[in-house]
């Protein structure tokens, strides 16, 4: 079937069988190898990016419902060579380990802070429910989102 | 964990969407947000021919508020019901439940509509669908017709929806007291689904119960409604001993109570209970 689709701006236009799923385009069509997969069941969150300025696991997402939709990824952040603020705050705040989850966490923080620019910890742990991280013990995520969250109010 | 090959329609209106189920009949899966299919597509629990995805047929995603009804497009996504302001004032039970369903990205995809249909027995909605005795609207090709929530859970995963019907709306009758209504959970710690659920209800008169409807989910095989509870506080002075002595009826519906790695059935209809008296005791407090 043939969609197309913007990524990071850059627009696709590609055949695809109906069930591939949208990570799969991502990483393998388009070769932006920055969505992770981690357990291809839809817990993770690894593979999180922005469909049309929503956080969704492309996991759990057919290309084909993508057709028509911008897609944002983890390389879409940076800006003429200018780390995002929320990639910023995860280096300045050691908020990675080994860095599997970052790219999903990275999607999933910007998500949460879209829809509460001023969240309280409590709102950080459950606004990242959807993203599991096996080395930070999530402190310093937390503390990534909150330098995150300061950085962008400023830029207001 | 690749699906196997299916053929994929995406219908803009609900009449060209009934038409292709008509064509494809058994062979035929409707897809919305695609959170519940698609993993298990990806399984290959199922494998269908035909895949319909509803998702861009624009009238199935309305939220409507007016006079005395509210109307929710099946394809209303739980993100979509958390943050609607209408909701949130006329009925509150609507936009708490939808915020603690999953996690964001799951709120962002998932429907309504699909989320009933598929009728899970750890889902949140049906619980809050039933305390507000919603009314789901199915249509096929030939016809509509409108099913009670107390009679749309069938069983395990089975709801009344019919495979050549589509769920177009739920309607809910505005509650007398909005704020007076609570949905309390205990999620499963990696996906968030309900080891219990219980949506109350309430309408209190100076601290008279007048009217309660309590929904249950996570613990038996299909959601219920706890009619014993309700019977046993209506008319009552919503005290602690008269809320206890109702929420220890909170499992009195259920014949079978699940049993898998999160609880034993003991310790669900322990919860059940529990919940049940907390959130009678919220709803009470917000009257
Ligand atoms: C990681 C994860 C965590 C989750 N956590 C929770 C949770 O905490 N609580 C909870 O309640 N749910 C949870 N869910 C389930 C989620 O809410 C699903 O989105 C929902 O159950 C199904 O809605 P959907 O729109 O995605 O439906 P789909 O997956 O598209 O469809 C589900 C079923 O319903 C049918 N269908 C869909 N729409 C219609 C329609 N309009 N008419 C007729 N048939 C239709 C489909 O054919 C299919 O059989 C979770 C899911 C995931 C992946
Ligand atoms: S890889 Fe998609 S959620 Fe884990
Ligand atoms: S940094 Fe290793 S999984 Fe999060």
């Amino acid at each position: 079937m043939k969609i197309s689709l913007s990524i990071n701006g850059t627009s696709y236009d590609t055949d695809v069988e109906p069930r591939l799923l949208l990570v799969h385009l991502l990483r393998d069509v388009a070769g932006l190898t920055g969505t992770h997969i981690g357990c291809e069941t839809s817990i993770c969150g690894a593979c999180t990016v922005m469909i049309n300025g929503k956080t969704a696991k492309s996991c759990c997402v057919l290309a084909v419902q993508a057709d028509g939709a911008e897609v944002t990824t983890i390389e879409g952040m940076a800006q003429d060579g200018q780390l995002h603020p929320v990639q910023e705050a995860f280096w300045e705040k050691h908020g990675l380990q080994c860095g599997y989850c970052t790219p999903g966490m990275i999607m999933a923080v910007c998500g949460l802070l879209k829809d509460n620019p001023n969240p309280t910890d409590d709102q950080i742990r459950h606004g990242i429910e959807g993203n599991l991280c096996r080395c930070t013990g999530y402190q310093n995520i937390v503390e990534a989102v909150k330098y995150s969250a300061e950085k962008l109010n400023a830029q207001k | 964990m690749i699906p196997a090959n299916f053929e994929y329609f995406a219908p803009k209106t609900i009449e060209e969407a009934l038409q292709l189920l008509e064509q494809h009949g058994e062979d035929a899966k409707i897809l919305s947000g695609g959170h519940s299919l698609i993993p298990v597509l990806k399984l290959r629990l199922a494998s269908p021919g035909v895949v319909i995805d509803i998702g861009r047929i624009a009238e199935l995603k309305a939220i409507k508020v007016d006079g005395s009804t509210i109307s929710i497009g099946a394809n209303a996504t739980h993100a979509e019901i958390a943050a609607n302001a209408d909701l949130k004032t006329h009925c509150p039970l609507l936009a708490e439940t939808a915020a603690q369903i999953g996690d964001q990205q799951v709120r962002n995809r998932g429907t309504i509509g699909g989320s009933l249909t598929h009728a899970d027995p750890a889902a949140d909605w049906p619980a809050a669908i039933l305390a507000l005795d919603a009314e789901i609207v199915a249509r096929s090709s030939q016809g509509t017709r409108t099913i009670k929530a107390a009679d749309f859970f069938l069983d395990l995963m089975t709801s009344a929806v019919e495979s050549d019907e589509i769920v177009t709306e739920i309607r809910i009758a505005k509650p007398e007291q909005p704020a007076a209504a609570v949905y309390l959970k205990v999620p499963q710690s990696a996906s968030g689904f309900a080891v219990i659920g219980v949506a109350a209800q309430l309408k209190v008169t100076n601290g008279k119960c007048e009217a309660a409807s309590i929904g249950v989910t996570g613990l038996a095989p299909k959601a219920f409604r706890a009619s014993s509870v309700e019977a046993a506080l209506v008319g009552k002075t919503l005290d602690e001993a008269a809320i206890n002595a109702a929420s220890a009826k909170a499992d009195a519906e259920a014949d079978d109570a699940m049993e898998d790695i999160h609880a034993s059935g003991d310790y669900r209809r322990h919860l059940a209970r529990v919940f049940a008296k907390r959130a009678v005791l919220a709803a009470a407090a917000k009257a």
